[in-house]
């Protein structure tokens, strides 16, 4: 069976990389020193997917988002996005695509949110009608309307972090850029976002690549990762098959009736006890650890723990160079 | 352009927002402009004319100036851009489908339309209130006074567009900032009427861009123009530095966002 390509990809990139310069130490003895940010990264991107684009603190992820938005060129390698080449071609792209930095915004700082959102209609020349359905339907979705009259400094981070979503969204972007959109958070706002996210994906088919460090993000939002370490492509592919790549071992919590001494039964090793609980690393079938706990101590609660995927990306960036061999996504897209 | 004139009145209504900032200004311009004033007045109390300058034309200046500080930002404030600059907020300005340059003028044009309204106005009362200024009855020569502000405008927002651009290469533009907030009030003809510097120092800064900021549109009120072709010619002086400064602007600009870094993660 030949493949034919379905569809041009939203995201291309091919070989993308970009070098730094880094100056330091004092004025007079000045010392240049080459920083290999991103290299010799490879992926794409389908139209409706939701990506998350996964790796430690200075991995590159900011500088790939940068790459892909266009405010930064990159050093090596093409990149296309909507099918245009993101640093030549900044402001038509811009209008193709939202973005949000988590720690950075959009909105006019002394004036009413309200405000900032009319001024996109402007900006993206989106049709007045179109754009006040939108921003009602937002409006309701991100619960904005208690406080679309405040001046944006005094929005906490949460309802600033909405605000700054509505006004990515208000043109109908194809592609969504999001860069740490939860980061600092409370779990309420968090899982607002992450829902509205979903049915934006569902239910308008908007392009979502999303990096963050909220493992809780990734697992309800993506079915497939993108994992850099070091700058450089680690895994490629579907969450489950992450976690078979560096497979990590399910935790048995059991509650005992009282403190006692670690458990010993087969197919378990007990790595934790605080009083009367503990918790059993599982290397068999959990049903007959169960059973053997269960008729070996008299058992108040039990709860299997499936594997964080924080665990897995742990395990992929702690066998380093291996993880280079991990199995790449087949690209579905010839181009 | 429906675009920038969104920006415009985005701009406008933010520093309405600054009321107590927009307040002390006034008081601070009507001040100084009267301590500025009597210096002067004693300065011309030795010898009726300067350099065909009488006392009331320079009083009329000093209160121009102090009423074009606020529209043409001769004492700042910078352009956000610069901290923007610095710790990478810039990022978002880049991705907005506007052209850079125009984004910042229009918001900036904003500004000074505020400052016409809330600070040029009450500070001119000011001074037609304590001295006898030497005003124009000749309702063209308004007109292009009004021309000659405009034109200052452009030009101050280009100086500010390029020391602020400078954080590119910089990455800190506070001593930028320093030395401009020190040279444009002398070169412009603000702290002191040009007419009263000595002949070859005038003559130098008559050719820099901040002459423009107050110098020419002070002799375009005054009717002392020194430039051919009067009036004409002293606006032809603004517009040509205006030109200049913005195109000098977008070519930066064009290059800062090809090769330079947008700061942080
Ligand atoms: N302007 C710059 N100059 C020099 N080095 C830089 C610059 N920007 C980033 N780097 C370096 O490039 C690497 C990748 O940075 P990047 O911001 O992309 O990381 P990140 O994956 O987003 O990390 P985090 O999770 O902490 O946000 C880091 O080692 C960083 O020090
Ligand atoms: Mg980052």
């Amino acid at each position: 069976m030949t493949s034919v390509p379905l569809t041009t990809p939203v995201i291309d990139a091919r070989g993308l990389g970009r070098d730094f310069t880094r100056v330091s130490g004092p004025l007079l003895r000045r010392r240049r020193e080459r920083v290999n940010a991103v290299h010799d990264v490879t992926f794409s991107v389908a139209p409706g997917e939701i990506i998350g684009y996964l790796g430690p603190n200075g991995a590159g992820k900011s500088t790939t988002m940068k790459m892909l938005t266009g405010i930064l060129s990159p050093s090596h390698g093409r990149v296309r996005v909507c099918g245009l080449e993101p640093s030549r071609q900044r402001t038509l792209l811009a209008g193709r695509i939202g973005v949000v930095f988590g720690q950075r915004t959009t909105l006019w700082w002394d004036l009413p949110l309200r405000d900032s959102l009319a001024l996109t209609r402007h900006l993206y020349r989106v049709p007045a009608a179109d754009h006040a359905a939108r921003l009602a339907e937002l409006t309701e979705l991100l619960e904005l309307g208690p406080f679309l009259a405040t001046p944006v400094r005094q929005l906490s981070l949460g309802q600033r972090m909405r605000g700054d979503l509505t006004a990515a969204l208000l043109h109908a972007p194809e592609l969504l850029v999001l860069d740490e959109p939860t980061i600092g958070l409370d779990v309420v706002s968090k899982s607002a976002i992450r829902e509205f996210l979903l049915r934006l994906n569902t239910e308008q088919g908007t392009t979502i690549l999303l990096t963050t460090h909220d493992l809780g993000d990734v697992e309800r939002l993506c079915r497939r990762v993108v994992v850099i370490d070091h700058g450089s492509l680690a895994f490629d592919g579907d969450l489950a098959r992450l976690r078979a790549t560096a497979p990590t071992p399910r935790t048995l919590v059991v509650d005992l009736a009282g403190p006692a001494d670690p458990i010993e039964v087969a197919g378990a090793r007990t790595v934790r006890v605080e009083g009367p609980r503990q918790w059993l690393e599982l290397s068999a079938n959990p049903a007959e650890v169960i059973a053997a706990v269960a008729g070996a101590h008299s058992v108040a609660d039990l709860t299997l723990r499936e594997p964080d995927i924080e665990d897995v990306v742990a395990r992929l960036y702690s066998s380093g160079r291996a993880a280079a061999g991990a199995p790449r996504r087949e690209d579905p897209v010839s181009g | 352009m429906r675009v920038l004139l969104a920006v415009f009145a985005c701009g406008l209504r933010r520093y309405s927002t600054y009321r107590v900032a927009t307040l002390s200004s006034i008081v601070v311009n009507g001040v100084f402009g009267a301590v500025n004033a009597m210096v002067l007045l004693a300065v011309f109390d030795a010898r009726p004319r300067i350099n065909g300058y009488t006392a009331e034309d320079a009083v009329t200046q000093v209160f121009l100036a102090q009423s074009l500080i606020g529209i043409t930002a001769i004492f700042g404030p910078p352009l956000d851009l610069g901290g923007r600059i610095r710790d990478g907020q810039v990022a978002m300005d880049l991705l907005r489908p506007v052209g850079f340059v125009r984004w910042w003028l229009a918001q900036d044009l904003g500004r000074a339309a505020f400052a016409l309204l809330s600070r040029t106005a009450p500070t001119f009362a000011v001074g037609l209130a304590l001295f006898d200024l030497a005003l124009p009855a000749d309702p063209l020569r308004w007109a292009a006074l009004a021309a000659a502000v405009a034109l200052a405008v452009l030009v101050g927002f280009g100086l500010r567009y390029l020391y602020a651009l400078a954080g590119f290469w910089l990455m800190d533009t506070r001593g930028v900032n320093a030395v401009a907030w020190l040279a444009g009030p002398f070169c412009s003809g603000m702290v002191l009427p040009l007419v009263l510097f000595p002949d070859p120092v005038a003559a130098v800064l008559r050719t820099l861009p901040w002459a423009a900021l107050v110098q020419v549109p002070a002799e375009i009120l005054l009717g002392r123009t020194v430039l051919p072709g009067g009036a004409a010619g002293g606006l032809a002086y603004q517009a040509v530095w205006a030109a200049l400064l913005l195109a000098l602007g977008a070519a930066l600009t064009a290059r800062a966002t090809r090769r330079v870094v947008v700061q942080g993660g």
